[in-house]
């Protein structure tokens, strides 16, 4: 249906323009995509410097992968009732699925007393939405931000040579970032319990609580034991002691935690986890967690989750802290990578959990 | 030049509408997917009630584009570019479609909550909860989005082919 023909070069140029669109979109693309900026913190980077930092991989999670399911439920004081209209703050017996995990890749990694130890947890109020939340035992992050995690991933790469981290690289991690040099030492430094059930859990990251009439307030939580507290004796026991330590607690006797919620001042600083908050500033005890069975992760309810600390309900709204975007895109790229992959028993097994189950009775 | 009639103006509202919220949602999806913040949320919050938007508008156009009459594509292109042009028009449709129920549905299966608007509004799942088709869903949303990505620039290709080069009013028919 060509009319005039056309100029040979008149053509070319034509030809250039259709071929020009779809070029400069795919290019556009490929930018979106980060193929130009090599610098760029990605999901795969990170999972990357995981797998490179020893984490095990299939089928288990690519950090705090030897763990165990418990649950429960969570009573509100209703101190906390007049900050957020979460549905957790303000009812009785809302039902909890959680998991104790090492802060470690490896799922079959001998227990230690040194490890960080974590506890995260999914409130299923039963009219409505859910809460899940995820937090460690030592009392600051010494991350600031994506670019601060990525660094440190990279400085933990296992080298091949003893099999562990080079102290060389660690130690020049610390001097290239030593505005995470105070809350390092105080992680150094801190308070060790003897296991799971006397130790003590916190938020880290900041989190923004929305009371009915939109007022909001910055805070952290802590998890704090009712159970006695012991020091940990610097001694490990067995390969899973301190596993087998509190499925024997939890087989005792229900195991419980209140939740503290601890308000920003105005010199605390909400956009920093690796910025310790003022040690006077109001807390509130927001009610009690109590933790009554324990289930092996095959085939318990804690496996087939992720616990992303941006899974909130309303009346609890993420900080403008950057290391909670980067935990909710990792651990969604850890899910979804771990639950495509076979994977083998776990640490923790049934088994094991029966055999307490048969002494009891 | 022969005067081709147009796309009734609902069809064209829609194409050009539905064009830039599907460029919009590509280029969303990928950089997100691929960055740890300090926006993630942001887009991802943004992701789904524009992806589902999407869905309820290609099923409206769907509809809208088997009752009305539209240009045919014309009788002198080879045999081989008409099946082509039909064959991607139909994936288009089919992508509009699937991409955001596998985006619904895979999160659905993964157990999450999947808030459409702000935080009290969600959507019900769509599947039951189970996390090897969570695992399959996902991955499958990224190579369907690659499809729908390189169908989107075949057709960018084909439409100036027509403007450009065979100048054949296809290119006006829509616009
Ligand atoms: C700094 C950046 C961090 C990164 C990149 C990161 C990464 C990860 C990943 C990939 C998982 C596995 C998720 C899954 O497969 O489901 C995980 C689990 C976990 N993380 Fe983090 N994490 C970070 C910081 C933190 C912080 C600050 C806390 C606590 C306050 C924390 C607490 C937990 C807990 C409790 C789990 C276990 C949750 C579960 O069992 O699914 N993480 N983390
Ligand atoms: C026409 C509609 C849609 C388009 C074009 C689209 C496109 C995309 C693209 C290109 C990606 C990145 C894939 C990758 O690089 O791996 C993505 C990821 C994703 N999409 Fe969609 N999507 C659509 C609808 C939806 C809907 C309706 C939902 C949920 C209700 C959804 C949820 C997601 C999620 C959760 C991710 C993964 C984010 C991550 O990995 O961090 N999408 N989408």
């Amino acid at each position: 249906m060509l009319q005039k023909p056309t100029r040979p070069a008149m053509l070319a140029l034509r030809w250039l323009g259709v071929g020009a669109g779809p070029t400069a979109l795919a290019l556009a693309f490929l930018w979106a995509g980060g193929c130009f900026s090599p610098a760029r913190v990605t999901q795969n980077r990170l999972m990357g410097e995981l797998h490179n930092a020893g984490s095990y991989g299939h089928g288990f999670r690519r950090a705090h992968a030897k763990g165990v399911c418990v649950s429960g439920w969570f009573d509100a004081s209703g101190d906390a009732a007049h900050l957020s209209q979460a549905a957790v703050f303000h009812e009785q017996h809302v039902p909890v699925i959680g998991r104790f995990a090492l802060a470690v890749g490896q799922p079959y990694m001998p227990d230690s007393g040194t490890t960080v130890r974590s506890m995260a947890l999914r409130f299923m109020p039963p009219d409505a939405q859910e809460w899940r939340t995820g937090m460690n035992d030592p009392p600051v992050l010494p991350l600031r931000d994506a670019r601060d995690v990525s660094d440190f991933f990279a400085s933990q790469q296992i080298d091949p040579a003893t099999g562990k981290p080079s102290p060389a690289r660690t130690k020049a991690f610390g001097l290239t970032h030593p505005w995470l040099k105070s809350a390092a030492e105080k992680n150094a430094h801190r308070f060790i319990s003897s296991g799971f059930a006397d130790d003590t859990f916190h938020s880290l990251d900041s989190f923004v609580l929305v009371a009915a009439d939109g007022t909001k307030t910055a805070v952290r939580w802590t998890m704090i034991p009712m159970q006695p507290v012991k020091p940990g004796d610097g001694k490990t026991g067995d390969h899973d002691y301190l596993f087998r330590t509190l499925i024997g607690d939890i087989h005792e006797r229900p195991l419980q935690w209140h939740l503290v919620m601890t308000l920003a001042d105005a010199h605390d600083v909400i956009n920093d986890p690796s910025q310790i908050w003022a040690l006077n500033d109001q807390t509130i005890d927001a009610g009690t967690l109590t933790l009554n069975s324990i289930e092996s992760e095959d085939g318990g309810p804690c496996t087939g989750i992720t616990f992303d600390p941006l899974v909130l309900p309303p009346g609890i709204q993420p900080s403008d802290d950057p290391i909670l975007q980067v935990r909710s895109a990792a651990y969604m790229r850890s899910f979804s990578l771990r639950s495509g992959e076979k994977r083998s028993p776990s640490a923790v097994t049934p088994n094991l959990i029966q055999t307490y189950e048969s002494k009891k009775s | 030049m022969t005067r081709m009639a147009s796309f009734p103006l609902l069809s064209r509202v829609l194409h050009w509408f539905m064009a830039v919220m599907i460029l919009a949602m590509l280029f969303i999806g990928l950089f997100m997917a691929s960055s740890v913040g300090p926006n993630y949320h942001r887009l991802v919050t943004l992701h789904r009630p524009l992806g589902i938007a999407i869905l309820v508008l290609a099923i409206l156009r769907l509809g809208n584009r088997l009752r009305s009459s539209i240009p045919p594509i014309p009788n002198d292109l080879p045999r081989l570019l008409r099946r082509a042009a039909t064959a991607s028009h139909i994936l288009l449709y089919g992508l509009m479609i699937a991409l955001p129920l596998v985006g619904w549905g895979m999160l659905s299966a993964g157990g999450f909550p999947i808030p459409l608007w702000g935080q009290s509004v969600l959507l019900p799942p769509i599947l039951p909860h189970n996390p090897v088709l969570w695992s399959w869903l996902r991955f499958a949303h990224s190579i369907l989005a690659f499809v729908l990505f390189g169908l989107v620039l075949a057709h960018i290709g084909a439409a100036l082919f027509h403007g450009l080069i065979r100048r054949d009013g296809v290119l006006r028919t829509m616009v």
